[in-house]
Protein backbone atom coordinates (compact mmCIF):
# COMPACT_ATOMS: atom_id res chain seq x y z
CA UNK A 1 0.00 0.00 0.00
CA UNK A 2 1.33 3.02 -0.65
CA UNK A 3 1.71 6.21 2.20
CA UNK A 4 -1.13 8.04 3.19
CA UNK A 5 -0.42 12.16 2.40
CA UNK A 6 -0.41 12.54 5.78
CA UNK A 7 2.63 10.02 6.65
CA UNK A 8 4.58 12.56 3.91
CA UNK A 9 4.39 15.24 5.50
CA UNK A 10 7.06 17.08 7.20
CA UNK A 11 6.81 19.87 9.77
CA UNK A 12 7.68 23.17 8.35
CA UNK A 13 7.56 22.00 4.22
CA UNK A 14 5.19 24.07 2.20
CA UNK A 15 3.97 23.74 -1.47
CA UNK A 16 4.05 27.81 -1.95
CA UNK A 17 5.12 30.73 0.05
CA UNK A 18 3.35 33.71 0.46
CA UNK A 19 4.53 37.38 0.60
CA UNK A 20 4.87 39.37 3.51
CA UNK A 21 1.70 41.19 4.66
CA UNK A 22 1.30 44.83 3.73
CA UNK A 23 -1.55 45.33 5.28
CA UNK A 24 -2.53 46.37 9.12
CA UNK A 25 -2.71 42.94 11.03
CA UNK A 26 -6.10 42.41 12.50
CA UNK A 27 -6.54 41.20 16.31
CA UNK A 28 -9.03 38.47 17.15
CA UNK A 29 -10.49 37.21 20.15
CA UNK A 30 -10.06 34.05 21.20
CA UNK A 31 -13.64 33.19 21.09
CA UNK A 32 -12.90 33.56 16.98
CA UNK A 33 -9.99 31.80 16.76
CA UNK A 34 -9.34 27.77 16.96
CA UNK A 35 -7.41 26.08 19.83
CA UNK A 36 -5.94 23.85 18.01
CA UNK A 37 -4.38 24.23 14.41
CA UNK A 38 -5.96 22.24 11.72
CA UNK A 39 -4.22 19.10 10.88
CA UNK A 40 -3.14 19.65 7.59
CA UNK A 41 -0.05 17.81 5.93
CA UNK A 42 3.05 19.73 5.61
CA UNK A 43 4.14 18.80 1.80
CA UNK A 44 5.69 20.54 -1.43
CA UNK A 45 3.97 20.70 -4.29
CA UNK A 46 5.80 17.86 -6.21
CA UNK A 47 5.09 15.50 -3.13
CA UNK A 48 1.64 16.54 -3.82
CA UNK A 49 1.72 15.59 -7.18
CA UNK A 50 3.48 13.09 -7.29
CA UNK A 51 1.49 11.14 -4.44
CA UNK A 52 -2.26 11.76 -6.24
CA UNK A 53 0.15 10.57 -9.43
CA UNK A 54 0.68 7.89 -8.21
CA UNK A 55 -2.87 7.34 -6.72
CA UNK A 56 -4.20 7.80 -10.39
CA UNK A 57 -1.99 4.96 -11.47
CA UNK A 58 -3.68 2.31 -8.78
CA UNK A 59 -6.95 3.39 -10.27
CA UNK A 60 -9.18 1.73 -12.89
CA UNK A 61 -11.46 2.68 -14.88
CA UNK A 62 -12.81 2.38 -18.86
CA UNK A 63 -10.55 4.35 -20.30
CA UNK A 64 -7.64 2.09 -18.90
CA UNK A 65 -9.54 -1.38 -19.97
CA UNK A 66 -12.28 -3.48 -20.96
CA UNK A 67 -14.80 -3.46 -18.18
CA UNK A 68 -18.28 -5.38 -18.86
CA UNK A 69 -19.56 -4.76 -15.18
CA UNK A 70 -23.08 -6.18 -15.65
CA UNK A 71 -26.35 -3.98 -15.22
CA UNK A 72 -23.25 -0.97 -14.80
CA UNK A 73 -23.03 -0.30 -18.88
CA UNK A 74 -19.90 0.79 -18.39
CA UNK A 75 -19.41 2.20 -21.89
CA UNK A 76 -16.94 4.81 -23.33
CA UNK A 77 -17.79 8.34 -22.39
CA UNK A 78 -16.83 10.20 -25.67
CA UNK A 79 -14.29 13.37 -24.75
CA UNK A 80 -16.95 15.62 -26.47
CA UNK A 81 -19.11 15.23 -23.81
CA UNK A 82 -16.44 16.24 -21.45
CA UNK A 83 -14.92 19.20 -24.03
CA UNK A 84 -19.08 20.85 -23.81
CA UNK A 85 -19.03 20.45 -19.96
CA UNK A 86 -15.70 22.67 -19.59
CA UNK A 87 -17.53 25.26 -21.64
CA UNK A 88 -17.31 28.49 -19.46
CA UNK A 89 -21.35 29.32 -20.63
CA UNK A 90 -21.99 26.21 -18.31
CA UNK A 91 -18.81 26.10 -15.74
CA UNK A 92 -19.41 30.16 -15.22
CA UNK A 93 -22.65 30.46 -13.88
CA UNK A 94 -24.26 30.20 -10.61
CA UNK A 95 -27.66 28.69 -9.55
CA UNK A 96 -29.07 31.26 -8.12
CA UNK A 97 -28.58 33.68 -11.15
CA UNK A 98 -31.63 35.01 -12.42
CA UNK A 99 -32.84 32.83 -15.05
CA UNK A 100 -33.06 35.59 -17.56
CA UNK A 101 -29.47 35.30 -17.78
CA UNK A 102 -29.00 31.63 -17.90
CA UNK A 103 -31.18 31.08 -21.07
CA UNK A 104 -28.41 28.61 -22.65
CA UNK A 105 -28.81 26.44 -19.42
CA UNK A 106 -32.78 26.41 -19.70
CA UNK A 107 -32.63 25.69 -23.40
CA UNK A 108 -30.08 22.76 -22.91
CA UNK A 109 -32.62 20.89 -19.57
CA UNK A 110 -35.36 21.69 -21.36
CA UNK A 111 -33.93 19.87 -24.73
CA UNK A 112 -32.93 17.01 -22.93
CA UNK A 113 -35.94 16.48 -20.74
CA UNK A 114 -37.98 16.30 -24.44
CA UNK A 115 -35.44 14.11 -25.80
CA UNK A 116 -35.81 11.78 -22.57
CA UNK A 117 -39.12 11.98 -22.93
CA UNK A 118 -39.12 10.63 -27.06
CA UNK A 119 -36.44 8.23 -25.97
CA UNK A 120 -38.82 7.01 -23.04
CA UNK A 121 -42.83 7.66 -24.53
CA UNK A 122 -43.21 9.82 -21.13
CA UNK A 123 -45.18 13.41 -20.57
CA UNK A 124 -42.53 15.16 -18.33
CA UNK A 125 -39.05 14.43 -16.95
CA UNK A 126 -37.37 15.67 -13.47
CA UNK A 127 -33.62 16.19 -14.10
CA UNK A 128 -33.37 16.84 -10.06
CA UNK A 129 -32.75 12.98 -8.36
CA UNK A 130 -28.70 12.84 -8.52
CA UNK A 131 -28.47 9.21 -9.28
CA UNK A 132 -30.43 6.17 -10.14
CA UNK A 133 -31.27 5.02 -6.23
CA UNK A 134 -32.01 9.15 -5.88
CA UNK A 135 -34.36 8.37 -8.80
CA UNK A 136 -35.97 5.32 -7.85
CA UNK A 137 -37.12 7.49 -4.26
CA UNK A 138 -38.45 10.01 -5.92
CA UNK A 139 -40.72 7.84 -8.42
CA UNK A 140 -41.93 5.85 -5.60
CA UNK A 141 -42.44 9.60 -3.94
CA UNK A 142 -44.47 10.32 -6.65
CA UNK A 143 -46.79 6.95 -6.71
CA UNK A 144 -47.55 7.30 -3.22
CA UNK A 145 -48.64 11.28 -3.39
CA UNK A 146 -51.00 9.79 -6.81
CA UNK A 147 -52.78 7.48 -4.66
CA UNK A 148 -52.76 9.65 -1.77
CA UNK A 149 -54.72 12.12 -3.75
CA UNK A 150 -57.14 9.85 -4.41
CA UNK A 151 -57.67 9.52 -0.63
CA UNK A 152 -56.65 5.61 -1.85
CA UNK A 153 -54.83 5.16 1.37
CA UNK A 154 -55.01 1.00 1.63
CA UNK A 155 -52.12 0.60 -1.00
CA UNK A 156 -48.94 -0.62 1.54
CA UNK A 157 -47.43 -2.54 -1.05
CA UNK A 158 -44.73 -2.90 -3.56
CA UNK A 159 -44.47 -6.02 -5.51
CA UNK A 160 -40.58 -6.40 -6.98
CA UNK A 161 -39.37 -9.73 -8.35
CA UNK A 162 -36.62 -11.65 -7.20
CA UNK A 163 -34.12 -10.63 -10.16
CA UNK A 164 -34.59 -6.96 -8.94
CA UNK A 165 -31.57 -4.66 -8.37
CA UNK A 166 -31.20 -4.38 -4.42
CA UNK A 167 -31.83 -0.52 -4.89
CA UNK A 168 -35.68 -1.65 -5.41
CA UNK A 169 -36.87 -3.11 -2.61
CA UNK A 170 -34.93 -0.98 -0.42
CA UNK A 171 -36.42 2.18 -2.00
CA UNK A 172 -39.89 1.42 -2.15
CA UNK A 173 -38.75 0.54 1.93
CA UNK A 174 -37.88 3.89 2.02
CA UNK A 175 -40.91 5.67 0.64
CA UNK A 176 -42.65 3.48 3.80
CA UNK A 177 -44.04 0.71 1.44
CA UNK A 178 -43.73 -2.97 2.52
CA UNK A 179 -42.16 -5.18 -0.23
CA UNK A 180 -43.97 -7.98 -1.98
CA UNK A 181 -41.04 -10.30 -3.68
CA UNK A 182 -42.32 -12.94 -6.46
CA UNK A 183 -40.25 -15.41 -8.17
CA UNK A 184 -38.66 -15.75 -11.97
CA UNK A 185 -40.22 -18.16 -14.36
CA UNK A 186 -38.44 -21.06 -15.62
CA UNK A 187 -37.56 -18.77 -18.68
CA UNK A 188 -35.80 -16.18 -16.04
CA UNK A 189 -39.13 -13.70 -16.93
CA UNK A 190 -41.95 -12.65 -14.48
CA UNK A 191 -44.35 -15.60 -13.16
CA UNK A 192 -47.41 -14.11 -14.01
CA UNK A 193 -49.55 -16.88 -11.91
CA UNK A 194 -47.07 -15.35 -8.90
CA UNK A 195 -48.16 -12.06 -9.97
CA UNK A 196 -51.49 -12.52 -9.84
CA UNK A 197 -51.74 -14.32 -6.80
CA UNK A 198 -50.30 -11.39 -4.46
CA UNK A 199 -52.30 -8.36 -6.76
CA UNK A 200 -54.89 -6.92 -4.73
CA UNK A 201 -56.15 -3.07 -3.84
CA UNK A 202 -53.47 -3.25 -1.63
CA UNK A 203 -50.70 -3.13 -4.30
CA UNK A 204 -49.60 0.50 -4.78
CA UNK A 205 -46.84 -0.48 -7.59
CA UNK A 206 -44.75 -2.93 -9.47
CA UNK A 207 -41.07 -2.15 -9.83
CA UNK A 208 -39.69 -3.81 -12.72
CA UNK A 209 -36.28 -3.70 -15.04
CA UNK A 210 -37.28 -4.52 -18.58
CA UNK A 211 -34.96 -6.49 -19.95
CA UNK A 212 -33.79 -7.74 -16.51
CA UNK A 213 -30.76 -8.42 -14.61
CA UNK A 214 -30.52 -11.75 -16.40
CA UNK A 215 -30.21 -9.32 -19.81
CA UNK A 216 -34.02 -11.02 -20.85
CA UNK A 217 -36.75 -8.93 -22.30
CA UNK A 218 -39.72 -9.90 -21.05
CA UNK A 219 -42.40 -10.82 -23.55
CA UNK A 220 -45.35 -10.83 -20.88
CA UNK A 221 -44.82 -7.46 -20.19
CA UNK A 222 -48.22 -5.98 -21.83
CA UNK A 223 -50.49 -8.56 -20.18
CA UNK A 224 -47.89 -7.93 -16.63
CA UNK A 225 -48.86 -4.05 -16.99
CA UNK A 226 -52.71 -4.51 -17.67
CA UNK A 227 -52.84 -6.88 -14.49
CA UNK A 228 -51.09 -4.08 -12.51
CA UNK A 229 -53.64 -1.77 -13.90
CA UNK A 230 -56.44 -3.52 -13.32
CA UNK A 231 -56.30 -3.56 -9.66
CA UNK A 232 -55.51 0.10 -9.41
CA UNK A 233 -51.43 -0.19 -9.21
CA UNK A 234 -48.80 1.98 -10.88
CA UNK A 235 -46.18 0.61 -12.72
CA UNK A 236 -42.48 1.47 -12.23
CA UNK A 237 -39.89 0.98 -14.88
CA UNK A 238 -36.43 0.90 -13.74
CA UNK A 239 -34.20 2.60 -16.13
CA UNK A 240 -30.75 0.83 -15.32
CA UNK A 241 -30.76 -1.52 -18.27
CA UNK A 242 -32.12 0.90 -20.73
CA UNK A 243 -29.24 0.57 -23.05
CA UNK A 244 -30.51 -2.40 -24.31
CA UNK A 245 -33.93 -0.97 -26.09
CA UNK A 246 -32.99 2.38 -26.83
CA UNK A 247 -34.75 4.01 -29.86
CA UNK A 248 -35.88 0.31 -30.32
CA UNK A 249 -39.11 -0.04 -28.16
CA UNK A 250 -40.07 2.52 -25.48
CA UNK A 251 -41.16 1.89 -21.41
CA UNK A 252 -44.24 4.27 -22.01
CA UNK A 253 -45.77 2.38 -24.55
CA UNK A 254 -45.23 -1.03 -22.57
CA UNK A 255 -47.30 0.56 -20.06
CA UNK A 256 -45.30 2.02 -17.66
CA UNK A 257 -46.52 5.31 -15.39
CA UNK A 258 -42.92 6.27 -13.77
CA UNK A 259 -39.12 5.84 -15.16
CA UNK A 260 -35.96 6.52 -13.97
CA UNK A 261 -33.17 7.09 -16.04
CA UNK A 262 -29.44 6.32 -15.44
CA UNK A 263 -27.38 9.28 -17.76
CA UNK A 264 -23.95 7.36 -16.13
CA UNK A 265 -25.20 4.01 -17.70
CA UNK A 266 -27.11 4.88 -21.24
CA UNK A 267 -26.05 8.55 -21.63
CA UNK A 268 -22.18 7.74 -21.67
CA UNK A 269 -22.02 10.24 -18.38
CA UNK A 270 -18.73 9.18 -16.12
CA UNK A 271 -19.62 6.93 -13.24
CA UNK A 272 -17.05 8.98 -11.82
CA UNK A 273 -15.74 7.94 -8.03
CA UNK A 274 -18.75 7.10 -7.22
CA UNK A 275 -20.45 9.84 -8.55
CA UNK A 276 -21.89 11.93 -9.55
CA UNK A 277 -24.30 10.13 -11.20
CA UNK A 278 -27.84 11.80 -12.67
CA UNK A 279 -31.15 9.95 -11.91
CA UNK A 280 -33.99 11.79 -14.03
CA UNK A 281 -37.37 10.72 -13.75
CA UNK A 282 -39.74 10.50 -16.34
CA UNK A 283 -44.06 10.61 -15.74
CA UNK A 284 -46.90 9.94 -18.03
CA UNK A 285 -49.32 12.91 -17.25
CA UNK A 286 -51.37 11.18 -14.38
CA UNK A 287 -47.95 12.05 -12.29
CA UNK A 288 -47.36 15.34 -13.35
CA UNK A 289 -48.61 17.74 -10.65
CA UNK A 290 -46.51 15.60 -7.67
CA UNK A 291 -43.45 16.30 -9.56
CA UNK A 292 -40.50 17.72 -7.50
CA UNK A 293 -40.17 21.74 -6.77
CA UNK A 294 -37.28 22.95 -8.75
CA UNK A 295 -38.61 20.62 -11.66
CA UNK A 296 -38.30 22.83 -14.98
CA UNK A 297 -41.96 23.34 -16.86
CA UNK A 298 -41.53 25.27 -19.90
CA UNK A 299 -38.30 26.67 -19.00
CA UNK A 300 -39.89 28.00 -16.12
CA UNK A 301 -39.92 26.90 -12.29
CA UNK A 302 -43.18 27.16 -11.91
CA UNK A 303 -44.86 26.55 -8.14
CA UNK A 304 -46.06 23.25 -8.01
CA UNK A 305 -48.87 23.27 -5.08
CA UNK A 306 -49.11 19.45 -4.94
CA UNK A 307 -45.49 18.79 -5.36
CA UNK A 308 -43.83 15.92 -3.33
CA UNK A 309 -41.46 18.39 -2.46
CA UNK A 310 -37.45 19.27 -3.46
CA UNK A 311 -35.67 16.54 -3.61
CA UNK A 312 -32.09 17.84 -3.54
CA UNK A 313 -31.12 21.40 -3.93
CA UNK A 314 -30.90 23.44 -7.11
CA UNK A 315 -31.12 21.82 -10.49
CA UNK A 316 -29.56 18.20 -10.55
CA UNK A 317 -26.04 17.52 -11.54
CA UNK A 318 -25.96 19.82 -14.09
CA UNK A 319 -23.09 19.09 -15.94
CA UNK A 320 -23.79 16.02 -15.53
CA UNK A 321 -27.04 16.51 -17.89
CA UNK A 322 -24.62 18.75 -20.10
CA UNK A 323 -22.60 15.51 -21.03
CA UNK A 324 -25.92 13.14 -21.49
CA UNK A 325 -27.40 15.97 -23.97
CA UNK A 326 -24.17 16.43 -25.99
CA UNK A 327 -24.52 12.27 -26.22
CA UNK A 328 -28.19 12.52 -27.73
CA UNK A 329 -26.90 15.33 -30.09
CA UNK A 330 -24.11 13.55 -31.37
CA UNK A 331 -25.67 10.27 -32.13
CA UNK A 332 -29.33 11.70 -32.55
CA UNK A 333 -31.92 9.22 -33.34
CA UNK A 334 -30.96 6.75 -35.36
CA UNK A 335 -27.30 6.70 -33.57
CA UNK A 336 -29.25 5.84 -29.91
CA UNK A 337 -30.73 3.19 -32.27
CA UNK A 338 -28.12 2.27 -33.50
CA UNK A 339 -26.16 1.95 -29.74
CA UNK A 340 -28.94 -0.55 -28.37
CA UNK A 341 -28.54 -3.04 -31.13
CA UNK A 342 -24.87 -2.87 -31.59
CA UNK A 343 -25.19 -3.51 -27.62
CA UNK A 344 -27.30 -6.32 -28.08
CA UNK A 345 -25.45 -7.85 -30.96
CA UNK A 346 -22.14 -7.71 -28.73
CA UNK A 347 -23.51 -9.10 -26.14
CA UNK A 348 -24.73 -12.01 -27.88
CA UNK A 349 -21.20 -12.49 -29.67
CA UNK A 350 -19.76 -13.04 -26.16
CA UNK A 351 -22.39 -15.62 -24.92
CA UNK A 352 -21.97 -17.57 -27.89
CA UNK A 353 -18.27 -17.80 -27.85
CA UNK A 354 -18.61 -18.73 -24.28
CA UNK A 355 -21.42 -20.90 -23.60
CA UNK A 356 -19.72 -24.15 -24.52
CA UNK A 357 -17.06 -23.81 -21.41
CA UNK A 358 -19.34 -22.14 -18.85
CA UNK A 359 -23.54 -22.56 -18.98
CA UNK A 360 -25.25 -19.66 -19.31
CA UNK A 361 -28.05 -19.38 -16.67
CA UNK A 362 -31.16 -19.04 -18.96
CA UNK A 363 -30.05 -19.98 -22.31
CA UNK A 364 -31.33 -18.08 -25.61
CA UNK A 365 -31.23 -14.92 -27.12
CA UNK A 366 -29.85 -11.93 -24.72
CA UNK A 367 -30.37 -8.41 -24.72
CA UNK A 368 -27.58 -6.50 -23.40
CA UNK A 369 -25.92 -8.64 -21.14
CA UNK A 370 -26.09 -12.76 -20.42
CA UNK A 371 -25.11 -14.49 -17.20
CA UNK A 372 -22.93 -16.90 -17.01
CA UNK A 373 -23.02 -19.71 -13.31
CA UNK A 374 -20.02 -21.11 -12.41
CA UNK A 375 -21.19 -23.65 -9.88
CA UNK A 376 -20.48 -26.40 -12.26
CA UNK A 377 -16.64 -24.93 -12.10
CA UNK A 378 -16.42 -24.73 -8.51
CA UNK A 379 -17.99 -28.45 -7.63
CA UNK A 380 -15.17 -30.01 -10.15
CA UNK A 381 -12.11 -27.92 -9.25
CA UNK A 382 -12.82 -25.30 -5.96
CA UNK A 383 -12.48 -22.22 -8.89
CA UNK A 384 -15.32 -19.97 -6.93
CA UNK A 385 -16.71 -16.68 -9.55
CA UNK A 386 -14.78 -14.71 -7.28
CA UNK A 387 -11.19 -16.43 -7.82
CA UNK A 388 -11.51 -16.39 -11.57
CA UNK A 389 -12.32 -12.48 -11.18
CA UNK A 390 -9.23 -11.92 -9.25
CA UNK A 391 -7.29 -13.81 -11.87
CA UNK A 392 -9.08 -10.92 -15.21
CA UNK A 393 -7.29 -8.16 -12.83
CA UNK A 394 -3.94 -9.49 -13.98
CA UNK A 395 -5.02 -9.32 -17.73
CA UNK A 396 -5.69 -5.59 -17.22
CA UNK A 397 -9.46 -6.51 -17.13
CA UNK A 398 -12.02 -5.38 -14.98
CA UNK A 399 -14.23 -8.12 -13.62
CA UNK A 400 -17.83 -8.94 -14.39
CA UNK A 401 -20.32 -8.62 -11.66
CA UNK A 402 -20.28 -11.05 -9.39
CA UNK A 403 -22.78 -13.34 -7.11
CA UNK A 404 -25.78 -11.19 -8.83
CA UNK A 405 -28.52 -11.92 -9.37
CA UNK A 406 -29.13 -13.98 -6.25
CA UNK A 407 -31.15 -16.66 -7.82
CA UNK A 408 -28.17 -17.87 -10.22
CA UNK A 409 -25.14 -19.57 -8.18
CA UNK A 410 -21.58 -18.02 -8.81
CA UNK A 411 -23.10 -15.84 -11.20
CA UNK A 412 -20.89 -13.70 -13.36
CA UNK A 413 -22.76 -11.16 -15.12
CA UNK A 414 -21.31 -9.82 -18.25
CA UNK A 415 -21.94 -6.46 -20.17
CA UNK A 416 -19.79 -5.56 -22.58
CA UNK A 417 -21.07 -2.49 -24.02
CA UNK A 418 -21.44 -1.38 -27.95
CA UNK A 419 -17.98 0.69 -27.52
CA UNK A 420 -15.95 -2.62 -27.35
CA UNK A 421 -14.62 -3.86 -30.54
CA UNK A 422 -14.80 -7.53 -31.71
CA UNK A 423 -10.64 -7.50 -30.86
CA UNK A 424 -11.31 -6.34 -27.56
CA UNK A 425 -14.52 -9.22 -27.36
CA UNK A 426 -12.09 -12.03 -28.76
CA UNK A 427 -9.31 -11.26 -26.08
CA UNK A 428 -11.78 -11.58 -23.09
CA UNK A 429 -13.38 -14.79 -24.43
CA UNK A 430 -10.28 -16.54 -25.35
CA UNK A 431 -8.71 -15.48 -21.70
CA UNK A 432 -11.84 -17.02 -19.96
CA UNK A 433 -12.03 -20.27 -22.02
CA UNK A 434 -7.78 -19.91 -21.49
CA UNK A 435 -8.73 -20.08 -17.51
CA UNK A 436 -11.47 -22.57 -17.73
CA UNK A 437 -8.62 -24.89 -19.08
CA UNK A 438 -6.07 -23.58 -16.48
CA UNK A 439 -8.56 -23.88 -13.17
CA UNK A 440 -8.83 -28.07 -14.25
CA UNK A 441 -5.00 -28.10 -14.15
CA UNK A 442 -3.57 -25.64 -11.79
CA UNK A 443 -6.67 -24.56 -9.18
CA UNK A 444 -4.12 -22.88 -7.04
CA UNK A 445 -3.03 -20.37 -9.68
CA UNK A 446 -6.52 -18.78 -9.39
CA UNK A 447 -7.25 -19.02 -5.41
CA UNK A 448 -3.96 -16.71 -5.09
CA UNK A 449 -4.72 -13.98 -7.67
CA UNK A 450 -3.85 -11.59 -8.23
CA UNK A 451 -0.20 -11.24 -8.99
CA UNK A 452 0.64 -8.38 -10.68
CA UNK A 453 -2.02 -5.36 -9.24
CA UNK A 454 -0.68 -3.08 -6.24
CA UNK A 455 -2.48 -4.80 -3.81
CA UNK A 456 -2.73 -8.37 -3.65
CA UNK A 457 -5.18 -10.87 -2.73
CA UNK A 458 -7.44 -9.39 0.12
CA UNK A 459 -9.05 -10.85 3.14
CA UNK A 460 -12.57 -10.09 2.58
CA UNK A 461 -13.95 -12.45 5.35
CA UNK A 462 -11.52 -10.96 7.70
CA UNK A 463 -12.42 -7.09 6.38
CA UNK A 464 -16.09 -7.34 7.08
CA UNK A 465 -16.40 -9.16 10.11
CA UNK A 466 -13.15 -7.37 11.74
CA UNK A 467 -13.46 -3.88 9.97
CA UNK A 468 -10.67 -1.03 11.09
CA UNK A 469 -13.27 2.02 10.54
CA UNK A 470 -11.01 4.52 11.64
CA UNK A 471 -7.07 5.96 11.51
CA UNK A 472 -5.16 7.96 13.82
CA UNK A 473 -3.41 10.46 11.49
CA UNK B 1 -35.43 -33.72 18.40
CA UNK B 2 -37.80 -32.66 15.91
CA UNK B 3 -36.18 -30.11 13.46
CA UNK B 4 -38.59 -29.06 10.63
CA UNK B 5 -37.53 -26.46 7.05
CA UNK B 6 -38.79 -23.85 5.27
CA UNK B 7 -38.10 -24.23 1.38
CA UNK B 8 -36.16 -20.80 2.42
CA UNK B 9 -33.97 -23.07 4.29
CA UNK B 10 -34.59 -21.69 7.98
CA UNK B 11 -35.12 -24.59 10.63
CA UNK B 12 -37.52 -25.09 13.59
CA UNK B 13 -36.72 -27.73 16.78
CA UNK B 14 -40.66 -28.72 16.81
CA UNK B 15 -40.54 -30.61 19.78
CA UNK B 16 -38.42 -28.51 22.26
CA UNK B 17 -40.43 -25.27 24.01
CA UNK B 18 -39.58 -22.30 23.64
CA UNK B 19 -38.46 -23.39 19.69
CA UNK B 20 -34.81 -22.67 19.02
CA UNK B 21 -34.51 -21.05 14.83
CA UNK B 22 -32.03 -21.27 12.92
CA UNK B 23 -30.56 -21.78 9.19
CA UNK B 24 -30.01 -25.47 7.39
CA UNK B 25 -26.08 -26.50 6.54
CA UNK B 26 -27.05 -25.63 2.68
CA UNK B 27 -28.06 -21.99 3.44
CA UNK B 28 -24.36 -21.45 5.04
CA UNK B 29 -22.70 -23.09 2.05
CA UNK B 30 -24.82 -21.28 -0.06
CA UNK B 31 -24.38 -17.90 1.56
CA UNK B 32 -20.47 -18.79 1.98
CA UNK B 33 -18.44 -16.85 4.85
CA UNK B 34 -21.24 -15.35 7.08
CA UNK B 35 -19.81 -11.67 8.12
CA UNK B 36 -22.59 -9.94 9.99
CA UNK B 37 -26.10 -10.90 11.42
CA UNK B 38 -29.27 -8.21 12.06
CA UNK B 39 -31.29 -10.03 15.10
CA UNK B 40 -34.67 -9.16 16.44
CA UNK B 41 -34.98 -8.00 19.71
CA UNK B 42 -36.33 -10.11 23.21
CA UNK B 43 -39.93 -9.35 22.80
CA UNK B 44 -40.06 -8.83 19.47
CA UNK B 45 -43.27 -10.58 17.42
CA UNK B 46 -42.25 -13.24 14.38
CA UNK B 47 -44.83 -14.11 12.14
CA UNK B 48 -44.44 -17.50 9.88
CA UNK B 49 -43.03 -16.56 6.75
CA UNK B 50 -41.88 -12.81 7.34
CA UNK B 51 -38.75 -11.53 7.84
CA UNK B 52 -37.00 -11.67 11.33
CA UNK B 53 -33.53 -10.41 10.59
CA UNK B 54 -30.69 -10.81 7.84
CA UNK B 55 -27.09 -12.60 7.30
CA UNK B 56 -25.10 -10.95 5.38
CA UNK B 57 -22.16 -13.06 3.92
CA UNK B 58 -19.41 -11.59 1.21
CA UNK B 59 -21.52 -12.02 -1.43
CA UNK B 60 -25.01 -10.79 -0.50
CA UNK B 61 -27.59 -9.91 2.58
CA UNK B 62 -29.98 -12.51 3.09
CA UNK B 63 -33.71 -12.47 4.94
CA UNK B 64 -34.24 -14.76 7.45
CA UNK B 65 -38.10 -15.95 7.28
CA UNK B 66 -39.30 -17.16 10.62
CA UNK B 67 -40.62 -20.45 10.76
CA UNK B 68 -43.18 -19.78 13.44
CA UNK B 69 -45.48 -17.08 14.89
CA UNK B 70 -45.30 -15.94 18.39
CA UNK B 71 -42.67 -14.04 21.03
CA UNK B 72 -38.89 -13.55 20.69
CA UNK B 73 -38.14 -14.70 24.05
CA UNK B 74 -34.03 -15.08 23.72
CA UNK B 75 -31.77 -13.71 20.92
CA UNK B 76 -28.05 -15.95 20.37
CA UNK B 77 -25.93 -12.75 20.76
CA UNK B 78 -22.89 -14.27 20.36
CA UNK B 79 -23.55 -14.39 17.23
CA UNK B 80 -22.98 -10.59 16.54
CA UNK B 81 -19.03 -10.98 17.48
CA UNK B 82 -18.78 -14.36 16.22
CA UNK B 83 -21.04 -14.79 13.44
CA UNK B 84 -18.97 -17.33 12.13
CA UNK B 85 -20.46 -20.02 14.47
CA UNK B 86 -23.42 -20.44 11.68
CA UNK B 87 -20.74 -21.45 9.09
CA UNK B 88 -19.11 -23.78 11.74
CA UNK B 89 -22.21 -25.67 13.04
CA UNK B 90 -25.19 -23.78 11.90
CA UNK B 91 -27.58 -27.42 12.91
CA UNK B 92 -25.99 -26.60 16.51
CA UNK B 93 -26.58 -22.90 16.64
CA UNK B 94 -30.00 -21.39 17.33
CA UNK B 95 -30.24 -17.40 16.29
CA UNK B 96 -33.43 -16.67 18.12
CA UNK B 97 -35.99 -18.64 20.11
CA UNK B 98 -39.44 -18.18 19.83
CA UNK B 99 -42.55 -19.03 21.97
CA UNK B 100 -45.17 -19.82 19.91
CA UNK B 101 -47.06 -22.59 17.76
CA UNK B 102 -45.77 -24.47 15.33
CA UNK B 103 -47.07 -25.20 12.90
CA UNK B 104 -46.28 -28.37 11.54
CA UNK B 105 -48.04 -29.40 8.53
CA UNK B 106 -46.90 -26.31 6.51
CA UNK B 107 -43.14 -27.17 7.55
CA UNK B 108 -40.51 -29.84 5.81
CA UNK B 109 -39.50 -32.64 7.85
CA UNK B 110 -35.87 -33.33 8.07
CA UNK B 111 -35.64 -36.20 5.96
CA UNK B 112 -37.50 -34.55 2.99
CA UNK B 113 -35.67 -31.49 3.13
CA UNK B 114 -32.17 -32.96 2.78
CA UNK B 115 -33.31 -34.93 0.28
CA UNK B 116 -35.08 -31.81 -1.63
CA UNK B 117 -33.45 -30.35 -4.79
CA UNK B 118 -32.53 -26.88 -3.25
CA UNK B 119 -31.78 -23.86 -5.33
Amino acid sequence: MSQLIFERSVTGRRGIRLPDYDCPAVNLDDTQLRSTTPRLASVSEVDVTRHYMALSRQAFGVDNGFYPLGSCTMKHNPKINDHMASLAGFTGIHPTQNLETVEGALELMDGLQRDLCEVTGMDAFTLQPSAGAHGEFTGLLLIRAYHQSRNDTKRTKVIVPDSAHGTNPASANMAGYSVVSIPSNPQGGVDVEALKAVLSDEIAALMLTNPNTLGLFDPNIAQIADLVHQVGGLLYYDGANLNAIMGQVRPGDMGFDVVHLNLHKTFSTPHGGGGPGSGPVGVKGLLMPFLPEGTLIDKTYPKLPKSIGRMRSYFGNFLVNVRAYTYIQSLGGEGLAEASFMAVLNANYLMERLKAHYPVAYPGTCMHEFVLSLQDLKDSTGVRAMDLCKAMLDNGIHPPTMYFPLIVHEALMIEPTETESKETLDDFADMMIGFKEKAISDPDFFKNAPYTTPVKRVDDVLAARKPILKASL
Amino acid sequence: MKRLYLPSHEWVLADQAPHAVGISDHAQHALGDIVFVVLPAVGDPVTQGERFGDVESVKAVSELISPLSGKVVAVNEALLSAPETLNQDPLGTWIIQVEGTVNEASLIDEATYLAMDKD
